[in-house]
């Protein structure tokens, strides 16, 4: 089972939760951008959730199915159309041979993501399958889809998830069959300007002025133009100053906000680097870092600060949403 | 003598302990050795911990951890009696790795310049740079990179004014106060004086990277030929 890659789009790769365990050796955890949108579409398509999905950035791919496959697509609208016919996100989709996936124009979000039965099959390296482009570990030969590259995907369990969505294309003359119910895939709507993002206070903090500080959660930012999966770069209405010129490095995380000598900020996302020596003003809170994740450059976005106490809480609210979903999908595999 | 560890949050998911605020070759084999031992013990939630120079992070996954409203408070209390456990005794776990090096030519081509403007011969630059033992205070950048503590003042060179777009992976290079080894072809711009033909990083291998935290490095001169045969071994 396999899926042919007949346009790569801009930047397709395959990710899972991440690579875990040795960021003491200096490798990147790497991982969905948007893991939340990453893991309801495994969920949609009867997946364990460490399968590998593929991100799809802004411009998407043309990808062909070689066989019958059951899929999902979450996160971005990115206007995604089976041979011609608009697919809905955010539900199973049971997809006949020789189907061609394409996507159109950009609705909404930064990153959608395709997760298909079984899961895209490319080695496990160093524990996961996510690529790291930069060591050419993970993913489809180390980097993003390519031209004529061929996804493997994982063998399907012995039963076969939502019988009636195969039976409803055995019938049908269309490419492709999905059900009548749908799950709430974003829990937060896409493309609120400016996007909120609530931020704790990090390490050096209290060793920013409280003009600074002042700055980062009163003004208003942009996503700068040379973001990547590595990290956002935000434009500022003010340098933020006046903070410790360099510290010594130790680790990050997904989210930590640096501030750079510039006094732009940097926010850290999946690709970072496991150490740095910038001063961390603060951290992204765990449940808005998908939203983070589907701003595209030029996107406004403002800080709010909130406690640590109340992020963990939230966190653990969003673990109980994630296993709500899971549960009101599991009603339908049967059906 | 340690100081008390601080506990800081950094995030939601994840926290740093913080055992003073200098470069000291004791203090980071210290938090090395710590970190091996505290990797050797599992702790449940905990999926990475990441020793630097003056402070240990641990990575968490705060539903795992569990322990209701505050993981972050249960994680802390935890890891703080585990660290009143520990001896403070020089730990002395890291390695003595040697890494052999071909000096200067095509492999090393700042080395007669870095020679020059340290008014030194190039071989004078090699018995230095290969005649004392590195301390690896941490590893970061990119994969197996190791930040290596112990250049001799004489070598301490700037970075070049133009980076290169392409450093080889081996590369052995002087930037400040600091050597390295590039595990990767990136770009760079420290003064590159050699090369070494052993990977520094396998992402196939067990572990993965050469160095680790709290080994100790020497530098071996090699010549063009022997570089050769062991590049090939190597692969």
């Amino acid at each position: 089972m396999s899926v042919t890659v007949l346009k790569p789009g801009m930047l397709s790769t395959v990710q899972d939760r991440g690579r875990y365990g040795f960021q003491h050796l200096g490798v990147p955890v790497s991982g969905a951008m948007d893991f939340f949108s990453h893991r309801v579409a495994n969920i949609l398509a009867a997946n364990d959730p460490d399968k590998a999905t593929l991100e799809i950035t802004l411009l998407g791919p043309r990808l062909r199915f070689e066989d019958d496959a059951l899929i999902a697509l979450c996160g971005a609208d990115l206007s995604p159309f089976i041979d011609g016919i608009a697919v809905p996100e955010g539900k199973a989709v049971r997809v006949r041979a020789g189907a061609v996936l394409d996507f159109g124009a950009g609705m909404a979000g930064c990153r959608a993501y395709l997760a298909v039965h079984g899961g895209f099959d490319v080695p496990v390296v160093m524990g996961s399958r996510s690529t790291y482009d930069t060591a050419r570990i993970g993913g489809l030969d180390g980097r993003a889809l390519r031209q004529a590259g061929v996804l493997p995907v994982g063998s399907a369990g012995a039963t076969s998830p939502y019988p009636g969505l195969a039976r409803e294309l055995a019938r049908s003359k269309r490419s492709f069959s999905y059900p009548k119910w749908a799950v709430n895939q974003h829990i937060e709507k896409l493309g609120r300007t400016p996007q909120i993002l609530r931020i704790l206070a990090g390490r050096h903090w209290d060793a920013f002025p409280g003009a600074a500080r002042d700055a980062l959660t009163s003004g208003e930012f942009r996503i700068g133009v040379d973001s990547n999966r590595m990290g956002c770069r935000l434009d500022g209405p003010v340098a933020i100053g006046g903070g410790p010129p360099e510290i010594l490095s130790e680790a990050v995380t997904f989210g930590t906000i640096q501030i750079p000598p510039s006094g732009k900020p940097i926010v850290l996302m999946a690709d970072r680097q496991t150490v740095g020596g910038y001063p961390k003003i603060a951290e992204v809170a765990g449940v808005d870092l998908h939203l983070l994740a589907q701003l595209r450059p030029g996107d406004r976005l403002r800080f709010e600060l909130m406690s640590l106490a109340q992020a963990q809480a939230l966190w653990l609210r969003r673990e109980q949403e994630i296993i709500t979903i899971r549960e009101a999908v599991e009603k339908h595999l049967t059906e | 003598m340690l100081p008390v560890p601080k506990f800081f949050p950094m995030g939601d998911q994840a926290l740093i302990i913080e055992f003073g605020d200098r470069v000291d070759p004791a203090l980071s084999a210290h938090i090395a050795a710590l970190a091996q031992r505290l990797r050797d013990s599992r702790p449940i939630g905990v999926l990475d911990i990441v020793p630097a120079y003056s402070t240990l992070a641990l990575h968490y996954d705060s539903a795992a951890v569990g322990a209701g409203a505050s993981p972050y408070e249960a994680l802390a209390a935890t890891i703080g009696t585990w660290l009143k456990t520990q001896s403070v005794e020089s730990p002395g776990a890291g390695r003595m790795v040697e890494i052999p090096v071909c000096y200067g030519g095509t492999f090393g081509e700042d080395l007669a310049a870095l020679a020059r403007s340290r008014g030194l011969s190039t071989d004078e630059v090699i018995a230095i740079h290969s005649g004392a033992d590195y301390h690896v205070h941490m590893l970061g950048f990119v994969p197996g990179f190791a930040y290596l503590g112990g250049l001799d003042a004489r070598l301490a060179t700037p970075r070049r004014d133009t980076p290169r777009s392409r450093v080889p992976a081996g590369s052995v290079a002087i930037a400040g106060e600091q050597t390295a080894v590039y595990p990767l072809d990136t770009p760079g711009g420290w003064q590159i004086i050699g090369r070494t033909p052993i990977p520094l990083f396998r992402p196939d291998a067990s572990p993965p990277s050469l160095l680790n935290a709290g080994d100790t490095v020497r530098f071996v001169p090699i010549s063009a030929q022997e570089f050769e045969s062991r590049s090939k071994a190597a692969r």
